[in-house]
């Protein structure tokens, strides 16, 4: 009963296979393969010389699958993003939910509502701000390690700088909160100030969260940095500041656009640190994540505001030549 | 033997097939389960928190063990903090039940989220207080979709210490020049202009608010420029019960609307925080939550057997008595009668003065034809506002 289920269903094995299997399969294992059972001279056989003949055949094999899946997930759901930010939901009645035609309305009200703009504008220049104190930071943290300090200490600060990132998100923010509290947080009772839960709070906290993906970047590029280019620069009587400017950092530009890139957008992105400091800032997430149950196209459409925004920032950064090292 | 296997397989196919179909003419009851088979062996439990404890948060609370060691079905539990986190996250289709406040249950039921529940698999359903059955966000024309859990009002929470004399009115987080300012905090959520609504129905007859979700374009603008005026006296808009209760302890929140089981939380926190709660003499908004089981449910039997559990009479004195409500199961009050006296469990005429959270829609609530009021999605768009 079993086998004559299994052939109705295709289930049992047959001499036969597929072209994609064979064009799958490691090259090596193929020339086994066919030499071992060169008596059938079979249509795997077949499939295999017409494959072998066929460079981009093989290789729409190889990369066929994964480049598919790409399209699906990563440009699919910027798609159906877009898409859903074009509609419009109405409410008929009790709740019942209509989606209308496609129309720019989401966009005309994002543009024309001061809300909107204010939540824009603050959340570009919170990215904009811990991209600044990031960069302070690590600049000089990533040169010493790169250029001062000795094998073994570089080694243990590379573990140092990438340490935080081995806890949770959440862990370090809420460890943060505790942090920053007005009225009896570390801040407060040994430095005396604090920003508290506002903006302020909020871009310190993520400057923190962020500064690895900055330092290690610049480090990175610091590191292929000759010395000798320094030793030049010295002997032909550059100090320390005329050095920096002239020939460290337009070496590493394309090193901390790199960084800034993640800074950015991580930033832009975040939502969860005001969520967790009480909601007194709003940033394009929070705005997004309060409307994504009640009106989801106004979300996607707002999702696509971040989006645009890197496209010009990466533009940007392609115009002053940033990209072309990367 | 072969044949009549395949038979028999197409037989039980085709059963499945017109089971599953349900037969349409045949009136209200065609759609729900006709009885709770062996169960699957897991669940999945959406719930606000303290609704479904099994111990991880603290060893003596634990109701959901038991459940488990008696049914055989493994509860995975999620919690959410809004009734909007609940209707998108029951929308996705990954959890079996789900404990809806009234906010979010009709929303649930018209997305096409909740299944038609049979009333006579639950064996507690003749216990539960008869004003919380077959209400307007339960039940759609004597379709019913939740089970009642329980019910009780917000509270206006504050320090003891820091805030003297003692409040007694919603007055108290509206006031523009209170000694508190950025000590205060709101619920956020848009929701949360029901709040402010409320408060202006006591201080701003003029309005003529009857229903603090049934606002027309008047009454909806006061609520929204109160609230936008509340936002500068604000500290924190809450929606993460944990880091609420976090604000308290460290002192920058003193004073906001809140939930009992955070006061209960932080009074026997060692060391405790100097809280306590009052019902403010403007009453106020309440909940009042019920089970749902999702349309496409995975566990439709342990779904069952669950809301059968967390309805029963003992474990409704547990969770009542945990997390600050009135137990829907009166029989629960057999053994907690001081605890379902402190809240009202019984009397129908308080429960109708609280008002419940329910979705607000274009057509006034209220019973008015001649105005149209704001809708859900007003509200949402209005909260953005507030928060600035």
């Amino acid at each position: 009963m079993g086998r004559g289920l299994g052939r109705d269903l295709g289930l049992t094995r047959t001499p036969r296979e597929g072209p994609g299997c064979a064009a799958l399969r490691p090259l090596s294992h193929q020339i086994s393969t066919t030499m071992s059972s060169t008596k059938r001279v079979s249509t795997r056989r077949r499939v295999a010389r017409h494959v072998a003949a066929r460079p981009w055949l093989r290789l729409s094999g190889v990369l066929g699958p994964p480049l598919s899946w790409l399209l699906l997930a990563y440009i699919g759901a910027l798609v159906a993003l877009l898409i859903t930010s074009l509609h419009q939901e109405v409410t008929v009645g009790l709740i019942t939910r209509r989606i209308t035609a496609p129309g720019l309305d989401n966009f005309r009200r994002l543009i024309e509502t001061p809300v909107y703009r204010s939540v824009t504008v603050r959340t570009v220049f919170a990215a904009v701000a811990v991209t600044v104190i990031d960069l302070a930071l690590a600049l000089p943290v990533a040169f010493y390690m790169a250029k001062v300090a000795s094998v073994g200490r570089r080694r243990a600060l590379v573990i140092l700088v990438t340490m935080p990132l081995w806890a949770g998100y959440l862990v370090k923010t809420y460890a943060w909160s505790t942090l920053l509290n007005p009225e009896s947080g570390f801040l407060r009772e040994f430095v005396g100030a604090t920003p508290g839960y506002g903006i302020g709070g909020s871009i310190v906290t993520l400057a923190y969260l962020w500064l690895p993906y900055m330092i290690l970047p610049i480090y990175a590029g610091l590191d292929r940095l000759p010395d000798s280019l320094l030793e030049a620069s010295t002997d032909l009587g550059g100090r320390a500041g005329r050095t920096f400017r002239s020939i460290v950092l337009p070496l590493l530009v394309p090193s901390i656009v790199a960084g800034s890139i993640f800074t950015f957008s991580l930033t832009l992105g975040d939502f969860y640190v005001n969520r967790i400091y009480g909601n007194k800032t709003q940033f394009i997430g929070n705005t997004i994540f309060s409307n994504f149950s009640a009106n989801l196209p106004f979300a996607a459409a707002f999702s696509i505001v971040p989006i645009l925004i890197m496209v010009a920032y990466l533009l940007l950064a392609r115009g002053a030549g940033a990209l072309e090292e990367l | 033997m072969k044949k009549s296997y395949r038979l028999a397989a197409t037989a039980m196919a085709l059963a499945l097939v017109a089971a599953a179909c349900g037969d349409d003419d045949d009136g209200g009851s065609s759609g729900a389960q006709e009885e709770i088979g062996e169960g699957e062996g897991a669940i999945s439990i959406l719930a606000w928190p303290y609704y479904a404890e099994n111990g991880s948060k603290d060893p003596e609370i634990d109701w959901v063990s038991a459940f488990e060691d008696d049914t055989g079905c493994k509860a995975t539990i999620k919690e959410f903090g809004t009734s909007d986190e609940a209707f998108t996250l029951f929308g996705s289709g990954d959890y079996d039940v789900v404990s809806a406040s009234g906010d979010s249950s009709l929303r649930s039921v018209a997305a096409g989220d909740a299944a038609e529940i049979n009333t006579s698999l639950i064996e507690n359903y003749a216990d539960l207080a008869p004003f919380l059955k077959e209400k307007a966000w339960n039940s759609v024309d004597g379709t019913v979709y939740g089970i009642p859990h329980g019910w009780g009002a917000n509270v206006l929470q504050f320090n003891t210490e820091e805030v003297t004399p003692a409040p007694d009115s919603w007055g108290a987080v509206f006031d523009p020049d209170s000694p508190y300012a950025g000590k205060i905090a709101a619920y956020n959520s848009p929701i949360y202009i029901a709040d402010a609504a409320l408060y202006l129905m006591a201080t701003k007859p003029d309005l003529g608010i009857t229903n603090p979700y049934s606002l027309d374009e008047t009454q909806f603008n006061a609520a929204v420029d109160l609230l936008k005026e509340q936002n500068a006296i604000i500290g924190e808009y809450w929606s993460d019960y944990v880091q609420y209760e976090e604000h308290y302890t460290a002192g920058s929140t003193v004073m906001g609307t809140s939930w009992q089981i955070i006061v209960n939380t932080l009074q026997g926190a060692d060391p405790a925080v100097p809280v306590d709660s009052v019902l403010p003499k403007e009453g106020s908004t309440a909940w009042s939550d019920n089970w749902m089981i999702h349309s496409d449910a995975k566990n439709p039997n342990c779904a069952y057997k669950w809301i059968n559990y967390i309805t029963s009479p003992a474990v409704q004195g547990t969770v009542a008595t945990t997390f600050g409500e009135a137990p829907a199961n009166l029989k629960a009050c057999d053994d907690q009668a001081d605890h379902c006296a402190a809240y009202f469990a019984e009397d129908e005429e308080y429960y109708n003065q609280l008002h419940y959270w329910t979705t607000p829609t274009k057509e006034c609530l209220d019973g008015r034809t001649d105005v149209d009021c704001k809708d859900y999605a007003e509200w949402v768009a209005a909260w953005d506002e507030i928060l600035g």
